[in-house]
């Protein structure tokens, strides 16, 4: 009953929800690959001295950024459906992150 | 089961209440021990009032006076306007939405013991040494150097443990609205006190983070050797003011938004109309919510902050007058036109409008960062916050205690007498706080225990001090009230005031363990109105009868609370004595383990049966 | 469905965690709390960034940050994200033995981390790097070590997870606390990403 995919027929079903879950899996290996590609261009960037830090410092929270992206859309299954609550909390959380991020670096300059 | 049927003893009573995750019960609890501190926070409020009756008085000298001032807000804030609004939301939420209990039972009585022993613990500060003294701001620069007792300890352990108890509360009931509405109650179509309680939780759950986190840092500081506020260490006192006020303003929107949700409830029902701009109400709250976050700093307009920043949060908080404002119209629009029933609720939601535009007033007086340079730490300040917490959140709880007393208990509170309870509170009110925006402007600093004569601020304190007395007279009559009508007030239908627009005066009053036999159906805003005026007395059920689900009662999360209660004492004295550590980690152990306890036992709850529910269901129609 | 009916892989739902009123309270329960554990970091991360330069004569992040050590230990939570990630894929597989031992693995590379952490900073303390040394050093323990911390609850918590259910399998009763379980188990390692990024990289950067 909870099986969006019910078709009647329990057999085709579950090969069915394999199969997706399957293919899910196989993005999921994916993200993963990049994921730690990502933290090793990172690595990469601050142990090559050439590099000015105003190039490197944005460079790696992009970096994060998008690495976080990852783990929150496809390990946490956020780009599933059913995730408009906790989206929307999550990035209420990142708002106030923001706020005060810029805040105690702005601010706060004693 | 049948609770209310059977006599019970008292051991028999207490224990039900230790154990209980029923909802309702959970809201008595917050009732009584949010009214314990409320009654606590105001004999301060006097002691605060009788030292300042006269110049150069000596009955609470230096150091007391800044103790008992500090444990006044503290106690006010934490301990009694917080647990009392969670009171009302535990009592009136899941019933307002058409639903047999919260999301998570167990997890809302373990946010009740959290509450209940973070508060004992700050309050046993007091035949411990000393209570805190630097203010219920607790500024690290006064705080680190408050040293000669143990005080601030109390407060920033205490402080996160109640914190603690807060957010589970928040999520609780922020999980209860999204996934246990009845069928047909839409986002837009929930009462707006459920919408209040909705935002203040997501508030609650992004603002006590960073207060926790101001806690730990000030408790690593005074007890582990932590620099995070010491500038001889490079530490800067400036990062508690922020984390403190990221925390602080939030909070007044945390306090006042599910007060304005109370007397939306009370203008429509006695107005006996539809709340005006409902859609309108709910965008204001949201949006008040969303411009509580990014105001913060007016509260350090005089730390220098520079005059960007100054500017930028001395507009954004002119901009919040612009929601607050739609809601007032809104509120005066609702009895436009209406058949309105002056009741004790009533008065004190009709009170409130002029009380709080008076609050709000100067408040944009104060947003003018500088302007604010001159009415910083003075009078002129307390009597702005005095206007808005009590002329808006005081009243609120005290309408809400008269409005839903007869849901909660089944008994009337005494009109009268609750009217009586009114007028000297609100003349009270106005009495002592009005002219304190006199004392301030004339220049009466805040927080300091005695001034001399001749400044022209005798008359003015004099009259303060009348008026607090005023109140306290008030509170008593409400007092006794209480206690009349618990031993013989009359018993009421489940629609008490007779003008219930709302689902919980669908149900009889106090509702039986399960709330709703049948889980309704909900057709539109106001359900129960829309059924009434369709002749109907009940509501249209969306399933059939059948057994219904319950929780199991707990003794665990008493027993977790407890543990933290007793790890926070071993933690204050591990530097004095050698009992600390151990002391602390036992009860952490204690903590912990019960927590394993709960995470390896099953438990999935019970039922009760169709027939006993017919019994029950009988049985109340009966009452 | 009832949440301790025995199932086969068919009646399994395709959505376990969420497929009873209990699981759907806990799932969207636990995502708000991470949204509160976001601010929550939040705040310890600004207050990081506010010190991180007040050394009170301690040594500095750049003497102090070794890129090797921050290296495996990202490794391994990174790694430890991803079997964590095949253990809620077996579960939705109805295949219990594999889930617990992608869990098992999860645990491993947990302690693995958290060792790392434990010898990183024992070594910190060696090179006069105290948690009382200065306001940078208070910021940086208390950052990192709430963390840890959390990497030491969230082994504690998949293990209690793992040997309450060993015996009796998957159901509906606890599929939802091992979906939650992995879940902070993902979050834990995005508040690493920052930490590596911020505090480490951001550190050695100078």
């Amino acid at each position: 009953m909870a099986n969006q995919t019910n078709s009647g027929n329990e057999r085709v079903d579950l090969a069915y929800r394999r199969r997706k879950n399957a293919e899910e899996m196989r993005h999921q290996m994916i993200a993963f690959v990049l994921m730690i590609l990502l933290t090793l261009i990172a690595f990469a960037a601050v142990g090559y001295e050439e590099f000015s830090h105003w190039f490197v410092v944005p460079f790696i929270l992009l970096l994060a950024a998008v690495q976080v992206a990852f783990q929150l859309y496809y390990f946490m299954h956020m780009s599933h459906k059913g995730h408009e609550f906790p989206a929307m909390f999550i990035y209420g959380g990142v708002a106030v992150m923001l706020l005060l991020v810029w805040a105690f670096t702005t601010v706060v300059w004693w | 089961m049948s609770t209310i049927a059977r006599k019970k003893g008292v051991g028999a009573v207490l224990w039900d209440y230790l154990t209980t995750v029923d909802h309702k019960k959970i809201a008595h609890l917050y009732l009584i021990a949010g009214g314990f501190f409320f009654l606590l926070g105001g004999l301060e409020a006097l002691l605060i009032r009788i030292q300042l009756v006269k110049p150069n008085n000596d009955f609470l000298v230096g150091g007391l006076y800044n103790e008992v001032l500090t444990m006044h807000g503290t106690t006010m804030i934490f301990l009694a306007a917080m647990p009392l609004l969670f009171a009302f939301m535990n009592a009136v939420v899941p019933l307002q939405i058409g639903a047999r209990d919260v999301a998570f039972p167990f997890l809302n009585a373990l946010g009740f013991w959290m509450f209940f022993f973070g508060g004992l613990f700050l309050n046993c500060s007091w035949f411990l040494g000393g209570a805190p003294d630097a203010g219920w701001t607790s500024y690290a620069s006064l705080a680190l150097d408050s040293k000669a007792h143990h005080g601030i300890d109390f407060y920033t352990l205490g402080l996160q443990i109640s914190g603690f108890g807060t957010i589970m509360g928040a999520i609780n009931f922020l999980v209860t609205i999204i996934n246990m509405r009845a069928p047909g109650m839409t986002f837009m179509r929930m009462p707006m006190f459920t919408w209040a309680t909705f935002v203040t939780s997501a508030l609650i759950l992004f603002a006590f983070p960073p207060l926790t986190v101001g806690l730990i840092f000030m408790m690593m500081d005074r007890l582990f050797g932590g620099n995070f506020f010491n500038p001889a260490a490079g530490g800067n006192t400036i990062i508690w003011e922020h984390l403190f006020w990221v925390f602080g303003h939030p909070e007044v929107y945390i306090l006042i938004l599910p007060s304005f949700g109370i007397f939306s409830e009370i203008f429509a029902t006695f107005s006996r109309k539809r709340l005006f701009g409902y859609s309108s109400m709910v965008f204001a709250t949201v949006l008040i919510a969303f411009f509580g976050f990014m105001v913060w700093a007016h509260h350090m307009f005089t730390v220098g902050m520079g005059p960007i920043a100054n500017a930028i949060f001395a507009v954004a908080t002119m901009a919040i007058a612009v929601p607050t404002g739609v809601k007032i119209f809104n509120w005066l629009f609702t009895m436009w036109g209406g058949s309105i029933k002056f009741t004790t609720p009533m008065y004190y939601a009709v009170a409130f409008i002029p009380s709080f535009v008076m609050g709000g007033v100067t408040g944009v007086m104060l947003s003018a960062a500088a302007a604010d340079y001159q009415y910083h730490d003075s009078y002129f300040v307390v009597a702005h916050f005095h206007y808005v917490i009590v002329g808006g959140v005081v009243f609120a709880l005290l309408a809400g205690t008269h409005y839903w007393w007869p849901k909660m208990f089944g008994r009337m509170l005494n009109e009268t007498l609750g009217k009586i309870t009114f007028w000297l509170f609100f003349i009270g009110f106005h009495l002592t706080f009005f002219i304190q925006h006199f004392l301030g402007l004339t220049g009466m600093p805040r927080r300091v225990f005695t001034y001399l004569p001749n400044q022209g601020w005798e008359t003015g304190n004099f009259v303060s001090t009348v008026g607090a007395f005023f109140m306290a007279i008030a509170t008593v009559i409400l007092l006794i009230n209480i206690v009349i009508t618990t031993v013989k007030g009359e018993k009421v239908p489940g629609d008490a005031w007779g003008d219930g627009r709302t689902l919980e005066w669908a149900i009889a009053s106090p509702p039986p363990v399960y709330n709703f036999a049948q889980t309704p159906l909900v057709r539109g805003l106001d359900a129960f109105w829309l059924e009434k005026m369709e002749g109907k007395k009940e509501l249209t059920p969306a399933e059939p009868l059948g057994d219904i689900h319950m929780p199991n009662s707990s003794f665990l999360p008493f027993i977790i609370s407890f543990g933290l209660f007793v790890a926070a004492f071993g933690f204050t004295y591990h530097n004095d004595a050698g009992w600390g550590l151990p002391v602390g980690i036992l009860g952490l152990l204690i903590t912990f383990g019960s927590m394993f306890l709960r995470s390896v036992i099953d438990d999935h709850g019970f039922h009760i049966h169709k027939e006993e529910v017919l019994e029950l269901e009988k049985k109340g129609a009966n009452a | 469905m009832h949440a301790e009916e025995k199932l086969t892989a068919e009646t399994f739902p395709a959505a376990p965690e969420r497929a009873t009123l209990e699981g759907k309270n806990k799932f969207l329960g636990f995502w708000l709390f991470l949204g509160g554990e976001t601010v929550l970091f939040a705040s310890l991360f600004a207050t990081y960034l506010a010190l991180k330069d007040k050394t009170n004569g301690g040594p500095s992040a750049e003497e102090l940050f070794q890129m090797p050590i921050v290296f495996m230990a990202t490794m391994l939570l990174l790694t430890s994200s991803l079997t964590s990630v095949y253990a809620i894929y077996h579960m939705k597989n109805f295949d219990f033995k594999k889930m617990q031992l992608w869990f098992g693995i999860t645990v491993l590379l947990g302690a693995g981390f958290l060792a790392l952490e434990i010898y990183e900073f024992y070594e910190y303390v060696h090179e006069g790097h105290k948690f009382t040394t200065s306001a940078f050093s208070s910021a940086f323990y208390t950052l990192v070590g709430t963390h840890g911390s959390h990497v030491a609850f969230g082994l504690l918590w998949i293990l209690t997870l793992m040997i309450r259910n060993a015996k009796r399998g998957l159901n509906l009763y606890n599929a939802p606390k091992f979906y939650v379980a992995s879940l902070y188990w993902h979050f834990i390692d995005v508040v690493w990403v920052f930490i590596f990024t911020v505090v480490y990289l951001m550190g050695m950067v100078g």
